[in-house]
Formats: structure tokens, C-alpha cells, sequence
């Protein structure tokens, strides 16, 4: 990631809009590689049962997502099989008025590991590059989740849990900024306790090739086991949205401005987070 | 400036011999000339065919002495499989640089080209983990080129850039098409796609775009007609998974090459048939996506999207065994072709 590259300049991309490749109802496949036979498969299984059952979502501020047009959603991001995005796609699902679907931004490493490769896309996974984040927002006027912490907020130990990470270099600003779409802030209280770390195995991360090998609760003494999430009571809060278009013309090129903007949504999820924290009295009964 | 001396090159390629029997139709265009160092692969009515190698100075007698005022050069190797990598590197490489000597002035005199059209690849973009869902024009590759076809292809569109600077009343199009597929054209993938079942690497389902042949022979005559200068990707509309591909094709998927070790596999099945080149193997991997908005705003309107691209290759992979013997193999006869041209014993149709 020495050198990023370069994004697409706004102006021109407003008449392409209309060129986007026409749908196709007989694809069950997006262009994205996203398959809606999978996604509902997991959908009406796997996550209907985490949210309804196991972490017994309970939503805040769904009406701060847009029911049209572009949006970037930010959330914090901790467990070391992370089930925050699930959970927000499924919140949007169940709770919006107007239910769309939301793209999640998801690391390289995905595309280049067997199996994941296949499947992360299948579900609406996206390869965070800055290019695929503008097509979407700005083209496609969709819903996109990134996760600015990355993998430093998954495998960030149990000691550390609701502590933010570093944003990034703010790069989510600057895609919310050329795409001229609202940012909104999510904080996701329970995703630290359904799997936390307690320590990571170096030399096994290296044999599996993983991005990381983390012990927690369950893994890896009981092996497959290790898959499954401790119930922790979720709570998701949607943020007031911070629109983009306001700072005059290009506003991604004041890097001072993309900073601030980056620690100021940093800093309304880490409030919220320390609200959620000190309002909760059980880990799992909320 | 619409285009009524044009220059094929590359006419034996199955690209170059589709787009003169395209061209020679035009009642518009004058004269239509095709090179190449073999002889042409299909019928042609009024094409004058020159068997010359890439040797500049005699590429540069032809290009004067027609006053050809547009080249299409479609003789870029984008497969592996078509000829040796030592071949390749010439022709990519060596055959370009003369190609574009042929088609400049030099020395004082002004070449009468006014239009080139290059024929290049997707292959440019080549295929990285870190790849972006869909390439556009303006982007570099991320990483310098893994594969040797691909670092011809980069060098090769270096050379037809420098050129373009050089020559700015020159408009020079560069096309980059991704994997064509039709009834009639052999690629390492067709050979793929026409085993029993589709070899894919296990654990992967990468995503592919297709480009028809008729929208390929298509894309060049717009180019040809209109003047577009700059770099446009030519890709049928949607993004199909690997998947998808052999559900449309009515065939299985057969994961046959390890995720790990996969060159090693590719080298295996060799003997047995099955041949993947390193670029195929890195398209299984990692897939790729162009935006084809560029073109599309041009105002071409493309015939075929991806899935209607395998959805024909597939009726004529079903039809070929009926097919089978029913016409001669076309072959060329020199004498048979210039009788057929400039005897005056022959009845022509119309007056072209």
C-alpha cells in the first residue's frame, strides 16, 4: 500500500451514471460477484438466528440511514470471526423502512485465500480499493459499510475491547467526499465479548497463511467449535449522518480538512461506545 | 475523419481477416489492404493481401505508395497459446515498434496516416489480489507485469503512447478487449471452455467478462469510423462469476488445480491436454472486471453482454459436431485470388 491509486475525478462520472451495465433478472449473480442464493441461504439461517436468538440485536437510530442514494456507513469493528457487519446488514434488512442491500468493504487478503475468495464476495463482500468504493457510492448510489480500524480493531485483545483504533489515513473521508455522500457513524456495542482474543500465535498465523491466529474462548482447543459466538447482547447504534458536500469544491484535496473530519467520526463512535458500555449492566442481558 | 485507405495488419489472425471482410463490405472505403507473414484464414472479397514480415521500411513502401490513411493493427499476440513466448516478444514488441516506424514520418516527409488503431488487451491490467472490482482508462497497474505476455502487452502500449505524443495530429485509439468468445475463434480459454467440465482452481470463483466476436470485429470498424482518440477497454456489459459461467455452459465445474502449487499442477496437465498458460492461471485466481463506460459513451452500442456472449458460445458449441466437414477449410492460392480480383473474364458484382 505504498502508493494508492489514483481516483476517478467526479465531474465525468455524472454522465457515465446512466451507462452502468442494464440488470439482467435472469443473473442471480451481481456484477460485484455478489449471489442472492447465497446470501439468502445465510441469511435465513445463520445470521436470522444471531440476531434474533443469540445476540438479541436491539437497533437505535435506523431512520439516520438513508432510504436512497449513497451512503458510507463506520462502524468499530472487534471478535476474531467479526459478526458486527452481519448484524448491520440484518439490521438494516429488518428494521429500515425501506430495506436496501449494504456492501461491505473487506481487506485483499480475502480475494487471495481459498475458500474465503469464493465466499466473502457471494455475500457482499467488497475488496476495499478506493475505486470500488467510489463505483458504488458515487455510480450505483448504494450503502457501504467500511471499517476505517481494519484488522488493527479484530485483533485488538480483550484487554483493549470498546478502545478505538487508529483511523487509518482517513481514506473513507476522502471516498465519502468525491462521492459527495453522507457519512454515518454506527457504534456496535457486544461484538467485543461474543469473540474476544486473548493472545495470538505468531508462528501458526504464519503456517495457515491467515491474517491472524488468535486463542479465544473457544479456539483452538475445541477446534470447529472455535467457530461459535459467546452470546453477548448486541446493541447497534446508528449515528446522526455528517453530509459531505458542504466543504466547497474539492475538499479531498485538504488533507488537514480529511484528518479532522476521520478523528471527528472516531471520536462520536468512541463516545457513543463509552455511553453504551457505562449504560450496560450485563455483558449478556444488556 | 471517417477512414477510406485502411492498412489491416495481422490479416491471417482470425481478428484481422473478421474486420477486412467487415471493412470490404463498406462501399465507402476505397481500398482495403491486409499483411501479414502468413497467408489469410478466410474468404476475402476485394482486400489486396501483401505477404510482408514487420520489416518497417517495406511496411513504410506499402503504407506511401497506397497514401493509406488508417492503420488497424489487430496482430498483438493475447494468447500464450498462439505462439512461442519468443514469437510473441517479436511481434508484441519488435512488430510494434516497426509497425508505428511504418506509420510516422520521418526524414522531412509526412506519413499520409492519419488514424491508428491498436488492438490491445485487458491483459495490460493483469490480475492482482489488490486489483480494483473494475478497471477504468485512466489506471495504472498496481504492480509491475508478472507474466511475459503481459510485460510485451505494457511495453508494446508504452510504445504506442510515445508515439501518440510525437504524432499529435495522429489520433491513435488503443482498445483493450478482454477474453472474446465466439462460434468460430480459438482462445486458451475456448480450449478451456470446451472441456467436459470447467478446470478452475479450488477455493476460487473469480469473475470473468467476455467480449463477442461480432462485438470485437464491431468495436475496431467503430474505431475505424469515428475518431476516438485515447485508451478505451472493450468488454461486454456485466461481470460473470466462474461459476456462472459453467452453469450457462451446461457443464460442471471442476476444481482440478490446487490453490496452492497451482503453476506446478498447470505444468502436470500439460501432457494430458489441458493446457493453462501462467495469464489464464492468474484470470482463475484473481478474475478481472473493466468498466466499459468509456466506449459505451462513445456511442457504441455493444451487441452482446457477457452472459449473452457464453449463452451463443455455448448453442455453437452444441451445433459444432453438426457442423463438422460441412465446408472446405478455406485456403489461400495466389493465383486463384488474383485471377478472381483483376481478370477481366470475371463478372463482378456492383462496381466497387
Amino acid at each position: 500500500m505504498s502508493d494508492r491509486p489514483a481516483l476517478p475525478a467526479p465531474p465525468p462520472t455524472d454522465d457515465l451514471r446512466a451507462l452502468l451495465p442494464a440488470i439482467e433478472p435472469d443473473r442471480q449473480i451481481t456484477d460485484w460477484g455478489r449471489s442472492e442464493r447465497v446470501e439468502g441461504l445465510l441469511d435465513a439461517t445463520l445470521v436470522e438466528f444471531l440476531y434474533h436468538y443469540w445476540f438479541r440485536c436491539e437497533v437505535e437510530g435506523i431512520e439516520n440511514v438513508p432510504a436512497t442514494g449513497g451512503a458510507l456507513l463506520v462502524s468499530n469493528h472487534a471478535g476474531a470471526l467479526p459478526p458486527d457487519a452481519a448484524m448491520i446488514a440484518k439490521a438494516i434488512k429488518e428494521e429500515h423502512p425501506r430495506p436496501r442491500p449494504l456492501h461491505l468493504t473487506v481487506e485483499h487478503f480475502f480475494k487471495g485465500y481459498p475458500g474465503l475468495a469464493m465466499l466473502v464476495n457471494k455475500i457482499g463482500g467488497v475488496p476495499a480499493h478506493p475505486a470500488n468504493v467510489h463505483r458504488l457510492l458515487c455510480d450505483e448510489r448504494q450503502l457501504v459499510l467500511v471499517f476505517p480500524e481494519g484488522r488493527k480493531g479484530t485483533e485488538k485483545l480483550y484487554k483493549d475491547r470498546y478502545r478505538l483504533r487508529r483511523f487509518g489515513r482517513g481514506g473513507f473521508v476522502e471516498a465519502a467526499m468525491r462521492a459527495r455522500a453522507p457519512i454515518v457513524p454506527i457504534a456496535v456495542l457486544g461484538a467485543e465479548e461474543a469473540m474476544p482474543i486473548f493472545a495470538h500465535v505468531g508462528l501458526l498465523q504464519r503456517l495457515t497463511k491467515l491474517i491472524y491466529f488468535p486463542i479465544t474462548p473457544l479456539f483452538p482447543h475445541f477446534g470447529l467449535l472455535g467457530a461459535a459466538y459467546l452470546p453477548a447482547k448486541f446493541r447497534i447504534r446508528f449515528l446522526e449522518p455528517i453530509p459531505t458536500d458542504g466543504w466547497g469544491e474539492r475538499p479531498w484535496d485538504d488533507t488537514g480538512l480529511v484528518q479532522t473530519v476521520a478523528e471527528d467520526v472516531r471520536a462520536r463512535i468512541q463516545d457513543e461506545l463509552i455511553d453504551l458500555v457505562s449504560h450496560r449492566r450485563s455483558v449478556w442481558l444488556g | 475523419m471517417t477512414s477510406n485507405r485502411i492498412l489491416v495488419t495481422g490479416l491471417s489472425t482470425f481478428w484481422g481477416g473478421r474486420l477486412a471482410q467487415a471493412v470490404e463490405r463498406d462501399p465507402r472505403v476505397e481500398t482495403v489492404i491486409g499483411v501479414s507473414p502468413e497467408d489469410p484464414t478466410c474468404e476475402l472479397q476485394r482486400t489486396e493481401f501483401v505477404r510482408v514480415g514487420l520489416q518497417h521500411a517495406l511496411l513504410r513502401r506499402i503504407v506511401h505508395a497506397a497514401e493509406i490513411d488508417t492503420v488497424i493493427d489487430t496482430r498483438l499476440v493475447v494468447d500464450s497459446l498462439q505462439a512461442s513466448p519468443r514469437v510473441a516478444h517479436e511481434a508484441n514488441v519488435i512488430g510494434t515498434m516497426n509497425i508505428l516506424a511504418a506509420c510516422g514520418g520521418a526524414g522531412g516527409t509526412s506519413s499520409p496516416v492519419r488514424k491508428l488503431i491498436f488492438k490491445s488487451s485487458a491483459h495490460y491490467y493483469g490480475c492482482e489480489q489488490d486489483d480494483p472490482a473494475f478497471f477504468t482508462e485512466g489506471m495504472r497497474r498496481p504492480h509491475p507485469p508478472r507474466t511475459r505476455l503481459e510485460a510485451d502487452i505494457v511495453e508494446a502500449e508504452k510504445a504506442v503512447e510515445g508515439f501518440a505524443q510525437r504524432n499529435p495530429d495522429v489520433t491513435v485509439t488503443v482498445l483493450r478487449f478482454v477474453n472474446a468468445l465466439g462460434p468460430d475463434l480459438r482462445t486458451s480459454h475456448t480450449e478451456l471452455l470446451d472441456l467436459p467440465a470447467v478446470p478452475c482452481i479450488l477455493g476460487f470463483d473469480p469473475r470473468y467478462q467476455f467480449i463477442h466476436e461480432e462485438d470485437l470485429v464491431g468495436v475496431l470498424r467503430f474505431a475505424a469510423e469515428h475518431d476516438l482518440p485515447g485508451i478505451f477497454n472493450a468488454a461486454g456489459d456485466g461481470v460473470l462469476a466462474l461459476s456462472e459461467v459453467a452453469s450457462l455452459l451446461g457443464k460442471p465445474p471442476a476444481p482440478i488445480l490446487p490453490p496452492w502449487g497451482s503453476s506446478l499442477a498447470a505444468a502436470a496437465l500439460r501432457p494430458l491436454g489441458v493446457r493453462v498458460p501462467d495469464e489464464v492461471r492468474r484470470q482463475l485466481r484473481y478474475g478481472r472486471g473493466l468498466d466499459n463506460r468509456k466506449l459505451k459513451a462513445a456511442g457504441y452500442a455493444y451487441g452482446f453482454t457477457s452472459r449473452e456472449t457464453v449463452l451463443a458460445y455455448a448453442e455453437a458449441m452444441r451445433a459444432r459436431p453438426l457442423r463438422r466437414g460441412e465446408a472446405e477449410p478455406y485456403r489461400y492460392e495466389r493465383e486463384v485470388e488474383d485471377f478472381l480480383r483483376w481478370s477481366p473474364s470475371v463478372r463482378r458484382k456492383g462496381t466497387v
